[in-house]
């Protein structure tokens, strides 16, 4: 269905009311009132709560599993394994089971599972199960894994054909143009290889769920996902596995954060089904923490070989990239992070030629899963890192030589993006104006200068004023002061307008209109704390001419809400704000064509505006909305009332194939500058300053969404510098925050964020996602930044003080 | 059947005084959340390290997932329920955390405030980091702090009177008192905003001056 044609400029001859407000947060008040309902808070009668014991060898054959101690415990009421019940395949590439049969090929494996009447028996029937193992061989290194004779970690795919070797089947490959012939072409080169590990999301709320069926066999699955509808499907399917013929009801409680962890099912969701069905109660599977950390999926880690190339004069003239992920045991959204990180690759900046390859291996490790960005930041490592280095060969400044290549409006990238409406040189010029850019560089040339011919002299070496000037030979090292300053910038681009990775982006609202001027709006997407809530809330409001107050927004019911395809892609804001706006736009159609009626005046002087139907032609007739709703309700004949229904799928290509075409309908850029001190005794790195300006196209509510950019700007410093799961051989050794490193509010930033607001034709009032961007560019641009300082460079995050400072005692020859 | 070790313990939470049957090993954070039913206080750890489980006792901030519910005996505990006023008012910090935007996911929120209510309780005008001190075992992964921060400020200044006066956020932009839309914290927003090739769009940032 196309969008109805009254929009564009009907809004832009409007004041805005509440559209680019700073309106707070739709449920601030349950949330600091203590009144929001999270998984942890949710009880339903005779609930019984699941707990799973879990694999403790990363590659062994199970020999035999006795649960019969477990089950004679009075209050259990079920003991499940593999053995036991039906097989429920999940994952992208269905290669995961919900219980592990016959062999375990992680430490997160689910080996057995128990519904007891309290957490505590069930914790009780889990120690009392006893498993006997044969350990197999392990390989945890991806390069290790990819060699011949290496441990096959599945012997058969999914269709059980025996596999070869450890690769997985994944076509991730990408070209445009001629790699051979730009790099032929090319003045300078730069070369590089970036390594990133795994970090994971530490949601406060733990993860968890309540499954329940009724006597019918249908289920309502208490849920905290970020994809009610596809959760919905996977269910269904595994429902079917189960020989369950009932259907799925998707029911969200408040989320305790999201960030793309719960972008997939997992198996505890389908352990707790399973529990559910067998005991004919309600079950109750809740993370503590240590699981959240060891049995969620992390952040895809990554290692990048990048080669990049410039002429002359400094254009760009040729990508090539090519990366190894460590797929882990089992496949999910992890694996296809090379679809998002070709984005980048492919159109980050002006350039012609580009390949782009990744190969997943499977390892004895973790699963990784989606993680805001999408692999977008791994990727921008690399690029932003290697961007400067191939400046400095080309003795060009960086961000000169930035602004030469960037993107700019009304152009289409290698990769087929049809970039409209582009902020990047807007943004690039914003961070370089509000740091004094050309001013810093000055300074640095200067002391450089006064170095080179002694006429600088010790003196000027003070704290305050080496901002910016790096070692220039091993003899000036001594001549430091201890903390030295330096600045760097990095760019991004991310999808703003949905990204069709699945066959629909769509999403679906409907809305109905009381009696007293009461709307309430069902939309198929959801809210974990970014705002969604918010959003449709000021834009169904715009529309209709009311306060948000009158708005009501419902999420995360899949029984009443239509089809969304999840809060990932920063595209929430984009298309669900879409598919709210036109529904909203039929419902006020539908409210003053029967105003005319009503009023006896032309449709066309009719608005709404501020509650009331605003007659143009004759302000006598202005008569509140609620009036024209009940005269229309309550009419002799020809009664209505008002509603509508729209499912928006954004016009954009389905990303297959050569992964060549338009996957989104807007296109997100930015740019983070920041100043970092290096203390040379110590490796400590301070963020002095930290700018991120970001192309949003519109900010429909400048409140929340300064809360994403500075929210993702922290997750983003504290995964450049501090955050590292730790694993030895498979098995994570700081599944906690005592020695999970997050940053706290005394390590906090001042992240500064500055809005370029260039409108995306076909966002909502102009809007672009947001979501993920300002955690995408945060470690180049502190990496550079560390270069402009010590003159170091670091190609592997996190960047602890003691990788710091082992870099500077190499580099000073201590 | 573990009820024979249970005890009954009296103390008082937001005012009333109540008794509670809780284990021999349970934490003040449970007999809160399943003795006495008051939900609205987290766990988002159970091991001291997140800070979301802060509750007050006798005045001072605890993790309650490491206090021991029998030495709640006698005791006076505030929990999020209790900060709401008796007149049915938020609380200035309650206020100040919506209009400051400084609520998302919400899960570490009633811990962030009852860290702040026992900060402004000892120190009514505090700096913008002897707040990051006082919230430094709050762990929050969705905020970045900065709004958490602002949002103490506002109900500092609000507490104290000075509600118009500046309230500064650490990166030199200037302030302003929440407006009716908690626009307030927009000021960090200063903008380049269509300054570029959008100047018909500068007037949306035209309400955001730096
Ligand atoms: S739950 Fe008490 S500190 Fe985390
Ligand atoms: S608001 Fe989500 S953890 Fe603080």
């Amino acid at each position: 269905m196309n969008p109805p044609v009254i929009t564009e400029q009907e809004r832009a001859q409007k004041e805005l009311a509440v559209v680019g407000k700073g309106i707070p947060k739709a449920d601030a008040g349950v949330k600091v009132t203590g009144q929001a309902q999270y998984m942890h808070d949710l009880e339903l009668p005779n609930m019984l709560y699941g707990k799973i014991l879990y694999s403790d060898r990363a590659s062994a054959r199970i020999v035999s599993i006795d649960t019969s101690e477990a089950e004679r415990i009075p209050g259990v009421k079920a003991v499940l394994t593999a053995y036991n019940t039906p097989e429920i395949r999940f994952g992208f590439l269905k290669d995961n089971m919900a219980l592990k049969k016959d062999r375990v090929r992680q430490y997160r494996d689910e080996v057995a599972a128990v519904a007891a009447t309290t957490p505590e028996l069930a914790e009780a029937a889990i120690k009392a199960i006893v498993v006997h193992y044969e350990d197999l061989p392990a390989v945890f290194d991806p390069e290790e894994a990819m060699q011949e004779g290496a441990p096959l970690v599945h012997e058969l795919n999914p269709k059980g054909e025996p596999n070869k070797d450890n690769r997985l089947r994944l076509p991730w490959k990408f070209s445009a143009g001629d790699v051979e012939a730009g790099e032929a072409a090319s003045a300078f080169i730069a070369e590089g290889e970036y390594e990133t590990g795994w970090v994971t999301h530490c949601c406060l709320g733990t993860a968890g769920c309540v499954a329940a069926f009724d006597p019918d066999d249908n289920l309502t699955m208490y849920s905290i996902t970020q994809i009610p509808s596809l959760a919905k499907a996977d269910f269904q399917e595994a429902m079917k596995a189960m020989g369950v013929r009932g259907k799925v009801r998707v029911v969200l409680t408040t989320l305790g954060g999201g960030f793309g962890s719960k972008l997939d099912t997992y198996a505890f969701e389908y352990i707790a089904m399973l529990l559910a069905h067998r005991t004919k109660k309600p079950v109750k599977i809740l993370f503590d923490r240590e699981e959240e950390f060891f049995a969620t999926s992390p952040r895809q880690p990554t290692r990048i070989k990048i080669r990049q190339g410039c002429d002359a004069e400094g254009r760009l003239t040729f990508r090539d990239i090519s990366m190894v992920l460590d797929n882990g045991a089992y496949t999910s959204w992890g694996a296809t992070t090379p679809t998002v990180m070709m984005m980048p690759s492919s159109s980050l900046y002006q350039v012609e030629n580009v390949r782009f390859r990744a190969t997943c291996v499977y390892t004895n490790n973790t699963y990784a899963q989606a993680m805001r960005g999408y692999g977008t930041p791994q990727v921008t490592f690399a690029i932003e890192s290697n961007l400067d280095e191939l400046a400095e060969k080309a003795g060009i400044e960086g961000y000169e030589f930035r602004l030469k290549n960037a993107n700019l409006p009304d152009t289409v990238t290698p990769q087929g993006f049809k970039v409209d409406s582009c902020g990047h040189v807007p943004c690039l010029e914003a961070v370089a104006e509000r740091m004094d850019w050309a001013g810093y560089r000055a300074a640095k040339a200067a002391r450089l200068a006064g170095d080179a011919t002694g006429a600088g002299g010790d003196a000027t070496l003070v704290e305050s004023d080496t901002a910016g000037v790096p070692p220039v030979a091993q003899a000036a090292w001594t001549e430091l002061p201890d903390k030295v300053r330096g600045i760097g910038m990095a760019c991004l681009l991310h999808v703003g307008g949905g990204a069709k990775i699945y066959k629909s982006d769509g999403c679906g609202t409907l809305i109905k209109v009381d009696d007293l001027g009461y709307v309430d709006v069902y939309s198929g997407s959801m809210d974990m704390g970014q705002g969604l809530d918010t959003i449709l809330r000021q834009i169904v409001a715009e529309t209709l001419g009311l306060g948000v107050d009158r708005i009501n927004v419902v999420i995360g019911d899949t029984d009443v809400c239509p089809w969304d395809a999840g809060a990932h892609a920063s595209r929430s804001t984009f298309v669900a704000g879409n598919s709210a706006l036109y529904a909203a736009q039929q419902v006020r159609e539908q409210i003053l064509n029967s105003a005319a009626d009503i009023l006896d005046t032309p449709r066309d002087g009719l608005d709404l505006t501020g509650g009331m139907v605003v007659c143009a032609d004759d302000p006598e007739k202005t008569t509140k909305i609620e009036k024209v709703l009940r005269k229309a309700h309550f009419a002799s004949a020809g009664n209505t009332m008002f509603m509508a229904a729209y499912f928006y799928e954004p016009p954009t290509d389905l990303l297959a194939g050569d992964f060549k075409g338009n996957y989104s309908m807007a296109y997100a850029w930015g740019c983070h500058g920041v100043e970092v001190e290096v203390d040379r005794r110590t490796g400590q790195i301070d963020i002095v300053r930290y700018i991120a300006a970001h192309d949003v196209g519109k900010a429909i509510n400048p409140l929340l969404l300064r809360g994403q950019i500075l929210g993702g700007g922290l997750q983003g410093i504290g995964w450049a510098l501090a955050e590292e799961m730790i694993f030895d051989e498979g098995k994570l050794l700081n599944p906690n925050f005592r020695d999970y490193k997050m940053l706290t509010a005394l390590d906090s930033v001042d992240v500064e964020p500055i809005l370029v607001e260039d409108p995306a034709a076909a966002g909502p009032y102009g809007a672009k996602g947001i979501g993920e961007p300002g955690l995408v560019p945060t470690a180049p641009a502190i990496a550079n930044a560390i270069y402009d300082a010590v003159g170091i460079r670091l190609r592997k995050l996190p960047m602890k003080p003691e990788m710091v400072l082992a870099a500077i005692m190499e580099a000073e020859g201590r | 059947m573990a009820g024979m070790d249970k005890k009954n313990i009296h103390f008082v939470v937001n005012g009333d005084p109540v008794s509670a049957l809780v284990g021999p090993e349970w934490t003040l954070l449970r007999a809160l959340r399943d003795g006495v039913g008051l939900t609205g206080t987290k766990e988002g750890c159970g091991a001291g390290e997140c800070g979301a489980c802060t509750v007050l006792v006798d005045g001072t901030a605890v993790n309650s997932c490491l206090f021991p519910a029998l030495e709640a005996e006698g005791r006076s505990v505030t929990t999020v329920e209790g900060l709401t006023q008796a007149d049915g008012n938020l609380h200035p910090l309650q206020k100040a955390f919506i209009e400051y935007g400084a609520v998302q996911c919400g899960f570490c929120t009633p811990g962030a405030l009852m860290s702040s209510k026992a900060l402004l309780d000892q120190n009514p005008d505090p700096s913008a980091h002897q707040i990051k001190v006082a919230l430094a075992g709050n762990l929050c992964r969705c905020t970045g702090y900065t709004q958490i921060v602002e949002a103490v400020q506002a109900a500092a200044a609000e507490m104290n009177g000075t509600a118009a006066a500046a309230v500064g956020n650490g990166s030199g932009a200037a302030a302003s008192g929440a407006g009716a839309t908690g626009a307030a914290s927009d000021t960090a927003l200063a903008g380049v905003t269509g300054a570029v090739d959008q100047p018909s769009h500068a007037s949306t940032s035209g309400e955001v001056t730096a």
